[in-house]
């Protein structure tokens, strides 16, 4: 199971939990899944096609899974996945 | 000195921001879905997840706003008020108001007869980021906040850091370890905690997002970025009344983030919405440096998608935001407006910081050297006229990247002679050695 990391506007969905525990071999099952315990986050995450909102940026760990292999990036134990708002200005 | 994180004031939780009367006609709704949101320091839609934007009720401010009620308040910013997301602070800096002066000499070295060049050297903190700042204070001030705070890459650390200190609150200013030492300097000086992140502007920002929801912190461009990006607005309002309440041909502006450049475009259209203007297509044209040009990427391959660059390298550091919010907006409006994005190498950045200075006076930090070169690679591909009347934005001061114009530049020592442009040799404290090495080749 990897922890998923909740911002603030999504975290009524989660009955106002910061971090919760979802599982999957990959970030996209690790949304699936997520998704599938917590249906009011899918409208927010996930575009009708199934992928990402374009305003949502799913980090492992770190990093951007967009440097990585995106949605298919492999997913360990204790990995964390962290979902946040796309907002970076300088 | 210990510096403690102090327990966070609570959040947008409780009652609801006081609404104060001046601001009514002020509301937040989401940019993607249209939601309408109470205004507080949010920056999420809770809908959809896309970003909150400032909304004016700009029928009823035809009736009541007027040019000659603005050109008689006093200079800055809040001169715009009607068009502004919040009342002034009760102390803040003297931001805006900044001179649009004539490029006539850099304009005819780059095949662009009508140039103008909008000074943003001179805010008090040297850059343009004192306008959407002074918003992002007000804003601190209205919802009782108590901090300021930035994820920073380079300016807007010294904004803050000034805009705090005006209002006495504390400042915490994140940065890239690696940032250039003179801007570390600039945001000391004004009593700022800084915080180098050893990591890209775009780890300090992902770090960032989560601390201003631990601690309640006003973070002038996440949990303020609503309010923070409307200041921008302001450079728009300043070179429509200095043309005489009128738009150029083209724009031509750097791309960080993007919110600037699409803010320029609104605050134009607002003016256009109340009347000020009439409203007439302007092209906009926007810069970024070679090294991190994921949104003139975007524009050159035809794309809508915005491919996150993941290791900037550029001396452009306070353009090198790897993952652009604004993005795909900036997109949006180069294409729809017949614009382009334009990314230039660093040693043609480095170039042109040197002709603007030498031929208009004025010293500009990289991002001013990466829009001028813009303007002329804009003029080369025909996206500007030789009749155009253009405006381009030099938005930040040389003073705080000093080294940056040397770039690509033979690093060996040279003396400059009589009549050369460079540093002579020291000379002794004799007039008659001044005199004899003055006219020495004469
Ligand atoms: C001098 C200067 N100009 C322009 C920009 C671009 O701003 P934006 O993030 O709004 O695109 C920045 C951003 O840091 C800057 O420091
Ligand atoms: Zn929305």
């Amino acid at each position: 199971m990897s922890a998923v990391r909740i911002p603030p506007v999504l975290r009524t969905a989660t009955g106002g939990q910061k971090q919760v525990v979802a599982g999957g071999a990959t970030v996209g099952e690790v949304l699936q899944s997520l998704v599938a315990a917590y249906p009011a986050l899918e409208q927010q995450l996930l575009a009708p096609d199934g992928s990402l909102n374009r305003f949502v940026n799913v980090f492992l760990n770190d990093t951007d899974i967009r440097h990585l292999d995106a949605l298919a990036t492999p997913v360990v134990d204790r990995d964390t996945v962290v979902l946040l708002p796309a907002m970076a200005g300088g | 000195m210990t510096t403690q994180i102090e327990t966070p004031p609570p959040r947008s939780v409780g009652p609801a921001p006081r609404e104060a009367p001046g601001e009514a006609r002020v509301r937040l709704a989401c940019r993607r879905c249209g939601l309408p949101v109470a205004l507080g320091p949010v920056y999420v839609c809770a809908a959809c997840f896309g970003p909150l934007e400032v909304a004016y009720d700009l029928d009823s401010l035809r009736e009541s706003i007027h040019a000659d009620t603005i050109e008689a308040r006093p200079p800055g910013v809040w001169r715009y008020r009607e068009l502004l997301p919040v009342d002034p602070p009760s102390r803040g800096l003297a931001v805006g108001s900044t001179p649009l002066v004539n490029g006539t000499r850099l304009g005819a070295a780059i095949g662009i007869d009508r140039l103008w060049l909008k000074d943003d050297t001179r805010n008090p903190s040297l850059s343009f980021k004192d306008r959407p700042v002074a918003m992002a204070a007000a804003a601190v001030e209205r919802f009782g906040m108590g901090t300021l705070a930035c994820a920073s890459t380079g300016n807007l650390a010294g904004a803050t850091a000034a805009a705090a200190a005006a209002l006495g609150i504390p400042a915490y200013v994140f940065i890239p370890a690696d940032l250039e030492p003179a801007k570390i300097d600039h945001a000391l000086a004004y009593g700022a905690t800084v915080v180098p992140i050893e990591g890209t502007y775009d780890d300090v920002n992902r770090i960032c997002l989560e601390v201003a929801d631990e601690t309640g912190w006003g973070f002038v461009n996440i949990n303020l970025r609503p309010f923070y990006a409307e200041g921008s607005k302001t450079l728009a309002f300043e070179i429509a009344e200095s043309l005489g309440w009128r738009t150029p041909d083209v724009i031509v502006a750097p791309i960080a983030s993007g919110a600037m450049f699409t803010k320029l475009a609104k605050g134009f259209d607002e003016l256009a919405a109340v009347g000020l203007i009439e409203r007439r297509p302007i092209r906009l044209v926007g810069g970024q440096a070679a090294g991190c040009a994921p949104v003139a990427t975007a524009w050159e391959s035809g794309s809508d998608i915005v491919e996150p660059v993941r290791f900037p390298d550029t001396i452009v550091r306070s353009l090198a935001i790897g993952n652009p919010a604004d993005g795909g907006y900036a997109v949006e409006l180069a294409r729809g407006s017949g614009g382009s994005i334009e990314a230039i190498p660093d040693e043609v950045t480095a170039a042109t910081i040197r002709d603007v200075a030498r031929l208009e006076g004025i010293f500009t930090e990289t991002a001013g050297g990466v829009t001028v070169a813009a303007a002329a690679a804009a003029r080369r591909r025909g996206v500007i006229g030789p009749d155009d009347e253009v405006v381009a934005l030099l938005t930040g001061n040389g003073l705080k990247t000093p080294d940056a114009r040397q770039f690509g530049v033979d690093p060996r020592p040279h003396r400059a002679g009589p009549g050369e442009p460079g540093l002579a040799p020291a000379l002794p404290p004799r007039f008659g050695e001044v005199l004899a090495w003055l006219e020495q080749g004469s």
